[in-house]
């Protein structure tokens, strides 16, 4: 099957400290990708390179068959590619109604949709994101790239300093997004009992190189304690 | 009712209502001086898209108010000495009907906003500023080396334009002409804030990186409101210039741009009617200290850091409550 997603060679710096050296993944469709390691190992680099948010990066990124290299990052989400981005960053002034509806393009996500994935956006309708919870924050930054109707979602540091209940419910969300819809992901985290459920395959970091590629139940104390010990 | 829209419906009445008070009680002074809290007004609502929901601070919004005033008297000057404004390609006569000197503010403005949005807002911060306040000038020396129309002495005209079936010499049918379209731009910034337009303008402002990921282009949006911002103050413009029947180039000096700030911070930046409470402040606040002292702006200056320090809401921010919209 043609992959989704391929990055091939993807290096990137920050000035003239390099952060990435040479990364490559694939997703398929409707396949969910972890991208694991510990912090400043290259995840966030990497999925902002991807969105094109770098500005210095370089290799092939391809999606759906289609070169985003000369692409701006509104051009990349256009494609079809929605980021759910790390410390959420709705806008805070604007209520929950209103976040995901500046973001709205047709497609299958509406508030409807998007309410019945998470009630409680629904019940906080008119409230402004600055008021919610950690854990809604997060809930909306979701409804937000759904409201785009990607094909691809980008998770990034999903359930960071969530409770552990609230951590839950938004892998249950992401698990039924899954099951329902079939859209690939690429989910960046660090707790490997949390991605079991959801992931197929993970690929770990390593100081910006990737180090490790297979099938998440491939995973073994081995590899976890080498490169995502503590 | 909130206390907002309380308060917003308080103003728009006392702005209505004390002219007709002053008419009927034969003081057209005051009808001037709510013409100008309406004109002001107006300019400053143009003004508040962009600098309050779109958080773009511009210091060069009076080139687009001087535009909309040299609209009205270039026009006006050649209908009043009976002179083709244009000959080639086809005669163009001057006019001195509002509505299509209206139309010509409002296009000139947007024509010239178009240009210095597209160069401007490549830039951020503290040189968006500067490039503002740079094409600014740029528009008050080429007025002041433009002899044909006045330059530095400016422009009289003698007789108030014309609007179908008013008397606009009537102090009290030219304040309802001005409070029209001080309320019908209201009403249009209203839709405008309230459409997904006006929502990913103020996401923009406070993250554009995260906008452009939602697949927005944020230079568009930006654009868009400078466009119509300029265009609305350029109407406001002409209007002024209508008002004292003059137009000169310091409706384009950077003291211009200055005011205009100042009216849309005293009251409330991004609040629908801030702009028209903080009209009314400034011009009460001339009124009244102006007769105590030429350097009544010492006063005043003394009010906006109040402001600044201790209200960011402004005077309706104080009025209604402390959610401030500078984000």
């Amino acid at each position: 099957m043609e992959p989704l997603l391929k990055v091939d060679g993807l290096t990137a710096s920050y000035g003239r400290s390099q952060a990435l050296y040479g990364i490559s993944l694939e997703v398929r469709p409707a396949e969910v990708l972890a991208l694991m390691g510990r912090n400043g190992m290259g995840k966030t680099t990497t999925i902002r390179s991807i969105m094109r948010q770098m500005p210095r990066s370089d290799g092939r990124i391809e999606f759906a068959g289609r070169s985003v290299a000369t692409l701006r990052p509104h051009e990349v989400a256009r494609l079809g590619i929605g980021l759910v981005p790390e410390g959420r960053r709705c806008f805070p002034n604007l209520t929950v109604l209103e976040n995901l509806t500046a973001a709205a393009r047709p497609g299958h996500w509406t508030v409807r949709t998007v309410g019945a994935l998470f009630p409680r956006l629904s019940e906080r309708r008119d409230q402004p994101a600055a008021s919610l919870s950690g854990g809604e924050q997060q809930m909306l930054a979701i409804g937000r790239a759904l409201m785009t109707n990607p094909r691809l979602l980008l998770l990034d540091e999903a359930t960071e300093g969530l409770a552990p209940l609230v951590r839950a419910e938004i892998w249950a969300a992401v698990a039924e997004l899954r099951r329902e819809t079939g859209m690939a992901m690429v989910v960046v985290d660090k707790l490997l009992s949390e991605l079991r459920p959801v992931a197929d395959r993970a690929v770990i970091l390593e100081k910006g190189r990737s180090v490790w590629e297979g099938g998440i139940s491939a995973l073994g104390p081995a590899i976890t304690d080498r490169y995502l010990g503590v | 009712m909130n206390r907002e829209t309380l308060a917003n419906t308080v103003i728009l009445a006392a702005l209505a209502g004390i002219p007709v008070l002053a008419h009927l009680g034969g003081e057209p002074f005051v009808i001037t001086l709510a013409t100008r809290i309406a004109i002001l007004g107006l300019a400053g609502v143009g003004l508040n898209l962009a600098l309050g929901h779109g958080g773009l601070v511009s210091f060069g919004h009076a080139a687009f108010f001087g535009v909309g005033g040299y609209a009205m008297g270039v026009l006006a000057s050649h209908a009043q000495a009976w002179t083709p404004l244009a000959t080639w390609p086809v005669e163009i006569p001057g006019t001195n009907l509002m509505p299509v000197i209206w139309l010509t503010a409002i296009l000139a403005a947007g024509l010239l906003s178009l240009v210095i949005a597209a160069l401007s807002l490549r830039t951020r911060g503290v040189y968006f500023i500067m490039i503002t306040l740079a094409f600014a000038q740029m528009a008050y020396y080429f007025a002041i080396s433009w002899p044909a129309y006045g330059g530095e002495d400016g422009l009289s005209i003698y007789v108030r334009n014309r609007f179908p079936g008013l008397n606009t010499l009537d102090p009290i049918q030219f304040f309802a002409v001005c409070f029209t379209l001080l309320c019908l731009t209201l009403a249009l910034m209203s839709r405008i804030t309230g459409s997904r337009f006006g929502l990913l303008l103020q996401a923009t402002r406070q993250n554009p990186a995260r906008v452009e990921a939602l697949g927005v282009q944020t230079y568009r949006i930006r654009l868009f409101a400078f466009v119509l911002s300029a265009m609305v103050t350029g109407l406001a413009g002409a209007l002024y210039a209508d008002l004292n029947r003059f137009v000169s180039p310091s409706m384009m000096s950077w003291q211009m741009s200055g005011e205009l700030i100042v009216i849309v911070i005293l009251g409330g930046v991004g609040r629908a009617l801030g702009p028209v409470a903080g009209a009314g402040l400034y011009v009460l606040l001339e009124n009244q200290l102006g007769g105590i002292s030429d350097h009544w702006q010492i006063f005043l200056g003394a009010v906006l850091l109040w402001v600044v320090l201790f209200a960011r809401g402004g005077v309706l921010g104080m009025l209604c409550d402390r959610r401030s919209a500078d984000g």
